[in-house]
């Protein structure tokens, strides 16, 4: 028993050991991080801090874009965006209230947006079609109908 | 009486026959709340799975987030340490052949902190006053009463934590150069586990609470998430450990077997302990404000926590094939055939180690970064606590109840009892299976969790997730019936089964087992290191939270 169950644990010990340097390598080397961004804005002042005083949609590059983006309950501004195909879309987003989450399912965009800090996240949009954006983070009582739509064509 | 019953533990425990009636008076009075506690928040549970599919529509004076906020709370904090306090005194009883005096008293003091509480939290529900969901994450405030009866609550847990640490003293005291029986030990882990998990939330508490009132105009939002996560993770462990309680010591006895080494169970026990508080951030893995290198420390000690229980799994698989060997099971798996597979306290203890397979790799998938990220709050999480709260743990709890509640109440477990709770067994195991084996499903496709009604406006995608929310619905029903059978079980073995002598079935080391060290009951040298772990995974980034933070916010409503 000894011997079998020193084999288990080292070979267990193993795996995780190899699980932590993918997850490691993939975070560190490949820049495939969780969105982590750790700027702060005063929440209760969104409307008047730059550039959610002026959130919505600009060009930065050849077919690159930042959306910039802000969620209250319970709607996001700006909604109903329309983006080319292949557009590669930098979101930059906070909230002026509660928490929220911003999740497109069907993609790896998932991330919690709260009062107070900015949170960001990319994708590049590679097949047309309409995507849905919701909100999951419970929100208050309107957390349901708190979704919108990206349009890639 | 007390003078002579010290006497008798001192001088040969063992001839205590039965449960001293006070003690099982305590043990009975938790298990009641619990149970009741578990009705309530099942027929909740019910109305969420049918709501969510679009079977019903709750009526406009009751919203599916005060249904959820309580569903929550009731089960996954009221029910699980109820339970866990019943069964846990009643080990602690057993072992140290009957509780103090004053522990009791402890344990009743704590019976009504908590019991004042859940009614403060309860009534604050019920008024819409605080739907704001088991997390209550700041700036979502509730009215200040829901957050003092949270006080209450965990006020009632310490002072069974305390009740546990005296009476572990008195006994060692008592008894030099002895270790204590392990159902003791296992205590001892459960409420020091306990006794650090809360202290984050209560702080957190005790900042919303000036907060809600008003007297404080901001709170920083990121730290009560963190201090709340500081808890809400270890809880599940807290759990966890219960559970192993009854898996290492409880379920060998049961088959006829002798219980694994305890130097190792001692070991796993140790290990838990200290290694599991720092693990909360896996649930903040997709959150802003927290580095990517702090993200992934609490990912490689949310994955250390898989090293005792890999071990776990290994003696347990050895305890049982050790034992339907010598029952006569040949074969590569002949001796699985040889497990009692009728009798409910072994049946639901096993399924719930058998669940604990899928649930620890789910886990596995939770935890890592870019997983995470597929499935952060959507059903898949939803999914994956039903099978490790709702399956692991709650079943390794009901299969508790079928010799634990006979003995406290000193009556009978009949066959026909036995029938009833294996029919239990397989109505949970497969109203959990489609209900969380769905939620899976659904998740991986990005239906998101807390959500009364996921149709937004009919998107195609929304679309493609309603045949699994009908498996959620059907999944629910069957739950409910599961929940009122073995409520049922409980109240008839409580009060209305026949009298007679029930067994407290601890298993006995093997003959030729090398005794536990005595080393192992250094609690203070784990504390230490506890609480060094703990420093090491949370001040750096709380005081990086909080010099760094930003202006805070004030309390608001939005339901
Ligand atoms: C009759 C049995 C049960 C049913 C039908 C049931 C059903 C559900 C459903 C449908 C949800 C919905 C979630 C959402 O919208 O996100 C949910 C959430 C939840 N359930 Fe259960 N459940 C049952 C038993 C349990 C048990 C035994 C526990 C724990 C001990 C538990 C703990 C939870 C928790 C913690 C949540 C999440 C609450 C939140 O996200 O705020 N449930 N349950
Ligand atoms: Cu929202
Ligand atoms: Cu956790």
């Amino acid at each position: 028993m000894q011997r079998l169950e020193e084999i288990w644990i080292t070979v267990s010990v193993g795996i995780l050991i190899v699980f932590m340097i993918i997850v490691g390598y993939q975070t560190f080397a490949l820049g495939m991080g969780p969105p982590s961004h750790k700027e702060v804005i005063d929440p209760q002042k969104v409307d008047t801090t730059a550039p959610f005083n002026n959130p919505g949609i600009k060009e930065i590059g050849d077919n690159e874009f930042e959306v910039v983006m802000t969620l209250q309950a319970f709607g996001f501004t700006p909604n109903s965006i329309e983006l080319p195909v292949g557009a590669e879309v930098h979101f930059t987003m906070t909230s002026k209230d509660v928490t929220h989450g911003f999740q497109i399912p069907g993609t790896n965009i998932n991330a919690m947006v709260m009062p107070g800090h900015i949170q960001k996240i990319s994708h590049t949009f590679t097949k047309p079609g309409e995507y849905l954006v919701i909100c999951n983070e419970y929100c208050g009582i309107g957390h349901q109908a708190m979704s919108t739509t990206i349009t890639v064509k | 009486m007390e003078q002579t019953l010290r006497e008798t533990i001192r001088n040969n425990p063992k001839k205590i026959l039965g449960v001293n009636p006070n003690d099982a008076k305590v043990s009975l009075s938790y298990l009641t709340v619990a149970f009741v506690s578990l009705l309530i928040g099942g027929i909740l549970g019910m109305l969420q799975g049918l709501e969510r599919a679009g079977l019903i529509q709750l009526p406009s004076w009751l919203n599916y987030y005060q249904v959820l906020t309580a569903h929550g709370l009731l089960l996954l904090v009221v029910f699980t340490a109820t339970f866990t306090i019943g069964y846990q005194y009643a080990n602690l009883s057993h072992s140290f052949g009957g509780l103090l005096s004053k522990v009791r008293k402890l344990a009743w003091i704590g019976f009504a902190l908590m019991l004042i509480g859940v009614v403060m939290v309860t009534v604050m529900i019920v008024l819409n006053e605080a739907s704001v969901l088991y997390t209550f994450y700041p700036p979502l405030a509730a009215h200040p009463i829901f957050y003092i009866g949270l006080v209450f609550v965990v006020l009632g847990i310490w002072a069974c934590c305390f009740g546990v640490f005296i009476n572990y003293r008195y006994w060692r005291k008592n008894h030099p150069g002895q270790t204590t029986p392990i159902l003791a030990f296992f205590a001892m882990g459960v409420f020091i586990l306990w006794f650090f998990a809360s202290i984050g939330v209560t702080i957190e508490v005790f900042t919303l609470i000036p907060w809600s009132m008003g007297l404080v105009e901001t709170t920083n939002v990121m730290v009560g998430r963190t201090l709340f996560w500081w808890f809400g993770h270890t809880l599940v462990n807290i759990w966890y450990l219960v559970a192993t309680s009854a898996w290492y010591v409880i379920v060998p006895k049961i088959i006829g077997g002798r219980h694994f080494s305890e130097k190792l169970i001692r070991l796993v026990i140790i290990l838990l302990v200290i290694l599991n508080i720092p693990g909360g951030f896996h649930h903040q893995i997709v959150d802003p404000g927290i580095s990517q290198s702090v993200k992934f420390l609490h990912v490689f000690m949310s994955l250390s926590i898989a090293v005792p229980s890999l071990m776990t799994a290994f003696a347990m698989f050895f305890v049982l094939e050790r034992t339907g060997r010598k029952l006569g099971g040949k074969g590569l798996l002949g001796w699985l055939k040889k497990l009692p597979w009728g009798d409910v306290r072994f049946l639901a203890p096993m399924i719930a180690m058998i669940s604990f397979i899928p649930g620890g790799a789910g886990g596995i998938v939770n935890t890592s970064n870019q997983l995470n990220q597929v499935i952060h709050n959507t059903m898949w999480v939803v999914g994956h606590f039903h099978i490790t709260v709702g399956v692991s743990v709650v079943l390794t709890f009901f299969g508790i109840c079928y010799w634990l509640i006979p003995y406290l109440s000193k009556r009978q477990l009949t066959p026909k009892m036995n029938k009833i709770g294996v029919i239990q067994t397989y109505v949970w195991t497969v109203g959990m299976a489609l209900m969380a084996g769905s939620m899976h499903i659904v998740g991986l496709l990005g239906d998101p969790r807390r959500t009364s009604d996921t149709t937004y406006g009919g998107h195609e995608i929304a679309v493609s997730w309603i045949p699994y929310e009908m498996v959620f619905a059907i999944g629910a029903t069957l739950l409910l019936i599961g929940v009122i059978i073995q409520v049922y079980a409980v109240f008839n073995m409580m009060f209305f089964a026949p009298k007679g002598h029930t067994e407290f079935p601890v298993a006995e080391p093997e003959d030729d087992a090398t005794p536990a060290p005595l080393w192992t009951e250094r609690w203070g040298l784990w504390i230490v290191l506890l609480i060094a772990v703990i420093s090491m995974a949370y001040v750096v980034p709380i005081v990086d939270m909080i010099l760094n933070a930003p202006p805070g916010s004030p309390p608001i409503r939005t339901w």
